[in-house]
């Protein structure tokens, strides 16, 4: 599977990811219950990373497959997840945005 | 622009404390959006303040319906709760206000965030709310995205 992204958003609040992630945006987050999932489908965010190692269930894994949505795991925690990311050039929201 | 004249309308029961088909609603609407071929701007902007609205009915109602309109102009979205209603609406309008509990805030939610963002993402938003029940009215107009 394969999908673009030229932003990153790592948090645990999904209304924060509702008010504030844009266009085209990889989605870092500790929780895995499914309305992290209905969150990402709602944003339109195409990928998701889980962080400190955690496994997203069967169920999340089917309902990603249904939507599309790429998933990933990390033994990083959440700090050093994004600050890895964000060392390689991906950026956290458009400038403006929001 | 074209000529659809179609009216669509689509009830949907929202149930209080039902968090695992918390977002089914939106997730439908957003599907019927996209299949009328609806800008995907103006999908994602509605489908955000479906879900928003449709997460508060289950966690702080007693439970009511989501409701779809769509005319050849305007999207509508009418969430109707039956109560306790919302003592101050000013207060619950404010980011950050929230009386969510620990347990929805280990869930992802009770940021304060969900009322102010539909308003954000709506064209036009009206709340009313008494210990009856909350009403809350959004519309969005069709068109403005693309020109
Ligand atoms: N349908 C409703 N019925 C009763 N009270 C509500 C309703 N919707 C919102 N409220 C009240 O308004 C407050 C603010 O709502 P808002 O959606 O902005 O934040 P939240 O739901 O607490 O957190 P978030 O939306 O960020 O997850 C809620 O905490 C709750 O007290
Ligand atoms: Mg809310």
């Amino acid at each position: 599977m394969e999908r673009e992204v030229f932003f990153a958003c790592g948090s645990d609040l999904m209304s924060d990811v509702l008010a504030y992630v844009g266009q085209q945006t990889l989605l870092l987050t500790g929780l895995t219950n499914a309305q992290v999932l209905r969150t990402a489908e709602m944003t339109d965010v195409s990928a998701i990373v889980f962080v400190r190692g955690k496994k997203p269930g069967e169920e999340l894994r089917s309902m990603a497959r249904a939507l599309g949505i790429a998933l990933m795991s990390t033994g990083l925690t959440m700090y050093e997840a994004c600050g890895t990311l964000y060392m390689q050039g991906l950026p956290g929201r458009m400038p403006g945005h929001g | 622009m074209d000529d659809r004249f179609f009216v669509h309308r689509e009830e949907y029961p929202i149930t209080a404390g039902d968090f695992s088909a918390a977002g089914d609603a939106s997730a439908r609407i957003k599907y019927v959006l996209r299949k009328l071929g609806i800008d995907s701007a103006l999908v994602r902007r509605a489908a955000i303040a479906a879900y928003e609205s449709e997460i508060n009915m289950v966690i702080h109602s007693a439970g009511g319906t989501l409701t779809l309109t769509v005319d050849r102009d305007t999207i509508r979205l009418l969430a109707r709760d039956r109560g306790p209603g919302i003592p101050d609406i000013d207060l619950a309008m404010q980011e950050g206000y929230s009386t969510a509990t620990e347990a929805i805030r280990e869930l992802g939610f009770g940021a304060g965030m969900g009322l102010p963002n539909m308003r954000r993402c709506s064209d036009r938003f009206t709340i009313r709310s008494s210990p009856g029940g909350t009403v809350i009215d959004m519309e969005f107009t069709i068109g403005k995205e693309s020109g």
